[in-house]
């Protein structure tokens, strides 16, 4: 590792440089400010600056109907529509005790992958983008990324901001033409994959750019909650679909791939191999789905007035492994149609945290693709 | 010096007539516009979930390329458009107004999305600013939640209405004492200070969603706080 | 694999005697705040625990009081959660930091300072986190007042006239009244329910 202390070699005086980095950047992704202080292009300290994207979400949820959070969900991290849905209708199915039917459990986890193959591919194409390769492998990505939000237009009715999860089920069912659509989908997708790892995984200045760069060692990522792929990517195994086992999970066959080092390149690399492993799920789903209710019934009448449906008295923390890391939810129901707190444990927000650690040392292009691939969504870390 | 108005023209008709000769009849005007028409640079300068959107009509799908406007300048030294795709809070407000400040004439502005027109859904919100146009004038308004590209490619073609639809001899940036540079607002107590800039925007006499929905903010109407401790075991 | 409290609460008290705990719905109520890093402590490094991760921090407004809640587990034994609650008065609310010993607590602790004011203790930065230096309240706390954004007050009519923008009269009179009477212009709140 090449992190050499500025400090140790003071043969020459340098000045230190204060910068300002964003809100407007090209690759901040959003609007996210560093205050960055350099020793000639090293960092010397690293601190990010949040909320310009301050929503209020957490306000404006607590003072609406439960269901009417849910269009406010997808907002969150606008890439993945569909895994925040199933975040929140989660918390709220554990505080009204609700039962899912099997055919809509299904349903959420095909969405749930699809949407994970949505972001990493984003991901990957930002990356490369912020690495210098000038948005060819996003127009690569956004290709494939065209074709299932073409589906989730198909299905839910909006190609991003998809709110089609329900409490007891999921809004609307899938056709078999729609199925066949994703199955098509789903055997093409491995043949993109190949097709854009050929061009890249052994790319030599990708290699360069991102191996030994940010390393991230387990002790501190456990220490600082860091999850999903940022986690991982460190070694630690620790996947929500594994360890709690919600929804449908424990039917499907998959492994959680690792990484070695804990740098940007295991960070990249181990997103391309989920890729793998939710096409292996995809393919089980999509085999396994049986006929039935895509809606409990009882919870039919809360769909036409929202305002009927109270969730007793009392809390619930709902979390689920959305692409960017445990995505919980906190509801404290009051008994009457708001809820009394609602909080949002956001993945993006709390993978920022070792930011710091990882930049300092490096030159200030390196903390361009460290950002890069902890993988933030404004929209999250600032609700 | 006195110039005279140029009200020659040649009708349209004619002018089809040339053309299949081989003459190409043109003014000034319509030259230097049919120029910037053809190449307005974006700023890039991404806010909320339109920005995704934008990206998207970017990309080879939708390709904003035929429309000229590929170039996505990440200084606004060399923007000609500013596209507001998403929430404009409070915080970020200062820095906006700023950036419209920094870019050159003559400009123009695209609000993409209900956030960035009005607030949309997180119109409540105590960090969210009700719509751009408190403070900035704005083009072009585009509504979507978020909107498609397609609407995206309608908006600019929208615009490029507009710029055809000015002339040298009216255009307002070159007119003397004209007020094209923006106060910045300044972040108080509780929101910004200005509320608003009375000259770019003022509200509405009748405020027709109080009116239609009432007043939507509820904090602290709530007086009974719910006890856990008592309450039965899900 | 869930933890059931009353487990966990009688070993605290067994290894770290004189915690005053309540358990109710599965979670860990520990009536003194200053007694949270003992108990986190211990739960971290306790053998057949092993709580290394905590999920989350928030915080609550419950009129009376302001509660903290953590969400504890752990990775290396993929157990939890262990639920601990912390509640302190609404008036000066203080509470141990928890930076020490989870560095995930860092930018959780900031956020319920800036929208709830409760205090960390020990916390190494303890700045507001989305809003700026210059905000004056909590907005998540449930006696928030939010200003009324259609209507100019007297600062902002100062601020126009000091960058030359003219505004309406009646604005402008409606401005000083409102300072005459000491008011400032909030949005307004009805029993009404939202949408």
């Amino acid at each position: 590792m090449h992190r050499t202390s500025v400090r140790d070699r003071n043969e020459i005086d340098t000045q230190t440089l204060e910068i300002n980095f964003g809100p407007q950047h090209p690759s901040t992704h959003g609007v996210f400010r560093m205050h960055v202080v350099l020793d000639g292009e090293t960092i010397v300290s690293l601190k990010p600056v949040f909320g310009y994207l301050h929503r209020n979400h957490e306000q404006i949820a607590e003072n609406i109907t439960y269901l009417a959070s849910m269009p406010y969900t997808d907002r969150l991290d606008y890439l993945n529509a569909m895994t925040n849905n199933f975040g929140y209708a989660l918390a709220v199915e554990k505080l009204a005790s609700i039962e899912v039917p099997e055919r809509a459990q299904y349903l959420r986890v095909i969405m749930a992958e699809l949407t994970r193959l949505v972001n990493h591919m984003a991901l990957i194409g930002f990356l490369l983008n912020d690495l210098g390769a000038f948005f060819t492998p996003v127009l690569y990505a956004f290709r494939e990324r065209e074709k299932i939000l073409d589906l989730f237009e198909e299905i839910s009715g909006s190609r991003m901001m998809c709110n089609y999860f329900r409490f007891g089920g999921v809004k609307r069912d899938v056709s078999d033409g729609q199925l066949a659509e994703i199955q098509k989908l789903v055997e093409a997708f491995p043949r993109f994959l190949d097709e854009f790892e050929a061009l890249l995984a052994k790319n030599e200045i990708l290699c360069m750019r991102c191996q030994n760069v940010g390393v991230l060692s387990p002790a501190l990522a456990v220490n600082a909650s860091l999850t999903g792929p940022v986690l991982r990517a460190s070694g630690v195994s620790y996947d929500l679909r594994k360890v709690d086992r919600y929804s449908l999970y424990d039917r499907f066959d998959f492994r959680i791939p690792l990484g070695a080092k804990g740098d940007t390149y295991d960070r990249y690399y181990v997103r391309v191999l989920e890729m793998h492993e939710s096409v292996k799920i995809l393919r089980q789903a999509l085999r396994g789905l049986p006929a039935g209710d895509t809606m409990n019934k009882k919870m039919l009448p809360f769909l036409k007035a929202p305002r009927n449906f109270k969730p007793p008295v009392g809390d619930a923390y709902g979390r689920i492994e959305s692409p960017k890391g445990e995505l919980g939810y906190y509801v404290v129901s009051d008994g009457s149609p708001q809820p009394w707190r609602y909080h949002v444990r956001a993945p993006s927000l709390i993978n920022v945290t070792v930011l710091e650690d990882l930049c300092v040392g490096h030159k200030i292009a390196d903390a361009i693709i460290i950002l890069g691939s902890i993988d933030i969504v404004l929209g999250e870390v600032d609700r | 010096m006195n110039l005279t108005k140029n009200i020659s023209s040649v009708c349209d008709r004619l002018k089809g007539e040339l053309m299949k000769e081989g003459v190409f009849l043109t003014t000034l005007t319509q030259l230097y516009n049919w120029g910037r028409r053809s190449s307005v640079w974006p700023l890039q300068f991404g806010l909320a979930c339109c920005a995704i959107e934008m990206i998207a009509a970017a990309c080879a799908r939708f390709d904003i390329a035929r429309f000229g406007s590929e170039l996505f300048r990440a200084s606004p030294r060399q923007a000609d458009l500013m596209i507001i795709s998403g929430t404009v809070t409070k915080k970020m407000a200062p820095a906006v107004v700023r950036l419209y400040n920094q870019m050159p004439e003559p400009k123009y502005l695209i609000t993409m999305g209900a956030c960035a027109i009005a607030g949309g859904p997180f119109i409540d919100g105590y960090n969210v600013l009700r719509g751009i146009d408190r403070y900035l004038p704005v083009d072009v308004h585009l509504p979507g939640c978020p909107p498609r590209p397609e609407a995206l490619l309608y908006g600019l073609m929208e615009l490029q209405k507009k710029i055809d639809s000015q002339t040298i001899e009216g255009a307002e940036w070159y007119r003397k004492g004209l007020k094209r540079e923006f106060p910045v607002p300044e972040l108080g107590p509780y929101g910004l200070v200005p509320k608003y800039n009375p000259e770019v925007w003022q509200p509405r006499a009748q405020d027709s969603r109080k009116q239609k929905y009432g007043l939507p903010i509820l904090t602290g109407k709530k007086d009974k706080a719910p006890e856990l401790e008592t309450a039965p075991a899900a | 694999m869930p933890l059931l409290a009353e487990e966990v609460k009688s070993r605290i008290e067994t290894a770290e005697p004189g915690i005053a705990m309540k358990v109710f719905r599965n979670s860990i109520l520990l009536e003194k705040p200053e007694d949270l890093l003992r108990a986190a402590a211990f739960l971290k490094s306790a053998p057949d625990f092993r709580m290394d991760y905590l999920a989350s921090v928030t915080a609550v407004d419950y009129l009376k009081y302001l509660e903290s809640v953590y969400h504890l587990y752990s990775i290396e034994k993929k157990t939890g959660p262990v639920v601990l609650r912390v509640r302190v008065p609404r008036k000066d609310p203080r509470i141990p930091s928890l930076v020490g010993l989870y560095r995930g607590a860092e930018l959780q602790e900031r956020e319920n300072y800036d929208l709830f004011g409760i205090v960390y203790e020990g916390h190494p930065d303890l700045r507001r986190l989305f809003l700026w230096e210059t905000f004056e309240g909590h907005p998540l706390r449930k006696d928030y007042v939010q200003e009324d954004s259609e209507v100019l007050e007297a600062a902002d009519i100062e601020w126009l006239d000091r960058h030359g923008i003219s505004s309406p009269k009646e604005v402008r009179q409606h401005a000083l009244e409102l300072r005459k009477q000491g008011k400032r212009a909030v949005a307004e709140k009805d029993g009404k329910e939202g949408a």
